[in-house]
C-alpha cells in the first residue's frame, strides 16, 4: 500500500480499490489497445526518420493544427487531468483557481516566445541562448538547466503513474508497482528512440483526442444528470461536500493561513511564467514549418487547453456532487481517483456496464496522458544533451548528424533507465510538489534568459551564465528546504525536518533573482556585447529570415 | 546587418513591442489582481449574483475570457501589421542573398 493509501481507514481502501480492480480485465484491454496503437505509429514514424531535423524536430512538417494538438497533449499532464479535478472535488473554487495560471501562461508563449523561437532556433532551447553568446558555457548552462527540469518533471510523472496505475488495475505488491514504472518507462524509451520527435508527437496527438474526447462525454453525462444546469451543479457539490457555500469560495486550501496565500502567489507567478521556460514545450515549436504556424499552434493550444479546464470545471464539481469526500479520498488522499470514480458513479456505479465501461475509458485516458508527457519530457532532455551538450560542447561542433542522432537516443536510453529507477524509488514518496518545482525552476533559470536574449540589445553572456545559473540553483535549494521535501505529513521526507524556507514554492523569491542576476551581470560583465550577431537574430526572429 | 537599422525593420521591430508588450503587463496584472483577490477578498468574491454563481466564478470564467480574447486580438494584429512587413523585409533578404 502507498502511502496516500494507507491514511485512509483501512476497510475503505479496500472498497474503493475492490470497485475499481472488479473491472480490471477491460480497462488491460484498452490499456493494451493504446499501446498497440501506439507502438505501431511508433514503427511507422521510426522508418521516416532519417536525419537529425526529423528525430528533433519531426522533420519540422506538422501544422499550425497538429501540432496545436500534439501541444495539449504534451502539456495536459497526469497532473492536471487527474489532479485538478481531483483538487476541484475535494477543495472546491481553489482546485478552479489552481488551474487558471496554466492557461493564462500560454499568453506569455505566443505574445513573446513561440515565433521568434522558431525562427532563430533549430532543435534545442540551448540554440536560442547560445545564439549570440560565446556557445561553450551557455549550451552547458541551457542544457544543465533543460535536464533538470525535465528530470524533476519525469520523476514526478513516473512515480505518480505507479501508485496511479497500480490503482485503476488494483495492483497492491510492491513488485507490481515498480513493474508498472518499469513498463511505462520502457514504452517512453521505445517511443522516443524509435520514433523520435515524429512518433512523439503523434502519440501526443492521438492522446490529446483520446483526453478531450473521455472529458467531454464525461462533463455531458455530468451536465445531463444535473439538466445542463450549472447553478443547480455547483449547488449539489457544496452541500455534499459538507463545506456549504465556502465550497464554492477561494480559501480551502490556499487561504488557510497568512503562508498559504504567500504560497499561492508565489505558485500562480510559476505558473505564469514558467510555461514559456518548459524545454518540452520549446522544443515543439520547432516541428512546424514557420513562425506563423507556431502562431497557429500556441492558439490551438490555448483554444483546446482552456475548453478542458473549463470541463475540469464540471468533472471536479460534478465528482464533489456525485460522490462524498469519504469516497473520493478513499483510494487516494489528494482525490486523484476523483476523475475516474465520477465516471464510474455517472455511468451507473459499481455493478452496471456503462460504469465499468466508463471507468476503464477514463483510465485508458490516464494512462495514455501519462505515456505521451513522459515521452516529451525524455526526448526534451535527450535532444539537449545530444544537441547542446554531446555535439557543441564536448565534440566542439564537429560531430556529424548521424553521431548526434546516435548520442540523442542513447541519451534516451540512459535518461529512461535512471526514471526508471528513480520512479522505482519514489513510489511511495509524495513527488507531486516537483511538477511545481519544474515551473518554478523553468521560469527562474530558463525564461529570463529567453527573453533578454530575444529582447535585450546589451544582453551578455556573464548576465545568460549569471540569470541561468542563479535562477537554478536558488529554485533548487529553496525547494530543498522547504516544506515539499521535509518537515510536513505530506512532505517527501516526513520523517526527518531540515526546512527553513516556509513557502512549497520559490517562485516568488526565484524568479525575480533570475532577472535581477541576468540584468547585474550584463552591466557587470567587462566584454561587450556582440552586436552583429544581435542584429542578426533580431531580424531573424522577427522575419524568419535564414530560419531553419 | 543594415536591415536591421533600417527604418521598415524599425517598423516592424515598434509594432511588435509596442503590441506585445503593453498586453503582457496587462494580462499578468488583471491575473494578479484575480489572485489578490481570491486571496485577500473572500467576502467580496464570495458575493452571489444569481442562484449558487458567486463573484469568483464569474472571475475566474472571465480569465478564460480574457485569455481567449487576447489571442484573438494578438493573431489579429500579426496578420495585418506584422506579417506583411515581415515578409517584404524576408523576400528581399532572399532575393539580395
Amino acid at each position: 500500500m502507498s502511502q496516500h493509501v494507507s491514511l485512509a481507514g483501512p476497510s475503505e481502501v479496500l472498497a474503493a480499490s475492490s470497485e475499481v480492480s472488479e473491472h480490471q480485465p477491460l480497462i488491460l484491454v484498452l490499456f493494451g489497445l493504446f499501446v498497440l496503437a501506439t507502438l505501431f505509429i511508433t514503427v511507422w514514424a521510426g522508418r521516416q526518420t532519417k536525419d537529425a531535423a526529423d528525430f528533433y524536430a519531426g522533420g519540422r512538417q506538422f501544422t499550425g493544427f497538429q501540432n496545436g494538438l500534439a501541444i495539449s497533449g504534451d502539456y495536459m499532464s497526469a497532473a492536471s487531468f487527474l489532479g485538478i479535478a481531483g483538487a476541484i472535488s475535494l477543495f472546491g473554487y481553489d482546485g478552479f483557481l489552481y488551474s487558471i495560471g496554466f492557461l493564462v501562461a500560454w499568453l506569455v508563449a505566443l505574445l513573446l516566445v513561440a515565433e521568434p523561437l522558431r525562427n532563430s532556433g533549430r532543435f534545442t532551447m540551448g540554440d536560442v541562448l547560445a545564439y549570440r553568446m560565446r556557445q561553450r558555457p551557455v549550451r552547458t548552462a541551457a542544457g544543465a538547466s533543460t535536464i533538470v527540469v525535465s528530470i524533476f518533471y519525469l520523476l514526478a510523472q513516473m512515480a505518480g503513474a505507479g501508485v496511479l496505475v497500480a490503482l485503476l488495475l488494483g495492483i497492491t505488491t510492491d513488485a507490481g508497482k515498480i513493474g508498472v514504472v518499469a513498463l511505462v518507462g520502457v514504452l517512453m524509451i521505445v517511443y522516443v528512440t524509435i520514433g523520435g520527435m515524429k512518433g512523439t508527437t503523434w502519440v501526443q496527438m492521438v492522446k490529446a483526442v483520446l483526453l478531450i474526447g473521455g472529458t467531454v462525454l464525461i462533463t455531458f453525462l455530468i451536465l445531463l444528470k444535473f439538466g445542463f444546469n450549472i447553478s443547480d451543479l455547483l449547488g449539489a457539490a457544496a452541500e455534499n461536500s459538507g463545506q456549504g457555500a465556502a465550497f464554492l469560495e477561494p480559501g480551502l486550501k490556499y487561504g488557510a493561513t497568512a503562508t498559504s496565500k504567500l504560497d499561492f502567489i508565489s505558485l500562480g507567478i510559476a505558473l505564469v511564467l514558467g510555461t514559456a521556460g518548459l524545454p518540452h514545450i520549446l522544443i515543439r515549436f520547432y516541428t512546424v514549418p514557420t513562425a506563423k504556424a507556431a502562431r497557429k499552434s500556441v492558439n490551438w493550444a490555448i483554444g483546446i487547453i482552456g475548453a478542458f479546464y473549463l470541463m475540469t470545471i464540471v468533472l471536479g464539481f460534478g465528482a464533489a456532487a456525485l460522490l462524498s469526500p469519504d469516497e473520493i479520498t478513499a483510494s487516494n488522499k489528494a482525490g486523484n481517483t476523483a476523475a475516474p470514480l465520477a465516471a464510474l458513479e455517472i455511468g451507473g456505479g459499481g455493478e452496471s456496464a456503462g460504469g465499468a465501461i466508463l471507468l476503464a475509458v477514463i483510465s485508458a485516458v490516464a494512462f495514455a496522458t501519462i505515456l505521451a508527457v513522459v515521452a516529451g519530457l525524455t526526448l526534451a532532455s535527450s535532444s539537449s544533451f545530444a544537441h547542446d551538450i554531446y555535439a557543441n560542447v564536448i565534440r566542439r561542433g564537429q560531430a556529424t548528424e548521424k553521431e548526434e542522432v546516435r548520442a540523442a537516443r542513447w541519451a534516451t536510453v540512459f535518461i529512461g533507465i535512471v526514471s526508471i529507477a528513480l520512479g522505482a524509488l519514489a513510489r511511495d514518496l509524495n513527488v507531486a510538489g516537483l511538477v511545481a518545482l519544474a515551473f518554478a525552476v523553468a521560469a527562474s533559470a530558463n525564461l529570463p534568459t529567453i527573453l533578454y536574449s530575444l529582447f535585450w540589445k546589451r544582453f551578455t553572456t556573464q548576465g545568460a551564465l549569471w540569470s541561468i545559473y542563479g535562477g537554478l540553483t536558488s529554485s533548487v535549494l529553496l525547494v530543498l528546504f522547504s516544506p515539499v521535501v521535509s518537515g510536513k505529513p505530506t512532505s517527501m521526507f516526513p520523517d526527518v525536518d531540515f526546512h527553513w524556507f516556509p513557502l512549497a514554492n520559490p517562485g516568488i523569491i526565484s524568479i525575480p533573482l533570475g532577472f535581477l542576476l541576468g540584468w547585474l551581470g550584463t552591466v557587470l560583465s567587462k566584454e561587450e556585447p556582440d552586436q552583429g550577431k544581435y542584429a542578426e537574430l533580431e531580424v531573424r526572429s522577427l522575419t524568419g529570415t535564414g530560419a531553419h | 546587418m543594415e536591415v536591421q537599422k533600417g527604418a521598415e525593420f524599425g517598423e516592424l521591430r515598434r509594432s511588435h513591442r509596442s503590441f506585445a508588450f503593453p498586453l503582457t503587463i496587462a494580462f499578468t496584472a488583471w491575473y494578479l489582481l484575480y489572485v489578490l483577490l481570491s486571496n485577500y477578498a473572500g467576502g467580496f468574491m464570495g458575493t452571489k449574483l444569481f442562484g449558487n454563481i458567486n463573484v469568483a466564478l464569474v472571475f475566474g470564467v472571465l480569465q478564460f475570457v480574457t485569455t481567449f480574447a487576447i489571442a484573438w486580438l494578438y493573431s489579429r494584429h500579426a496578420a495585418k501589421k506584422l506579417d506583411p512587413k515581415a515578409e517584404a523585409i524576408k523576400s528581399r533578404m532572399e532575393a539580395g542573398a
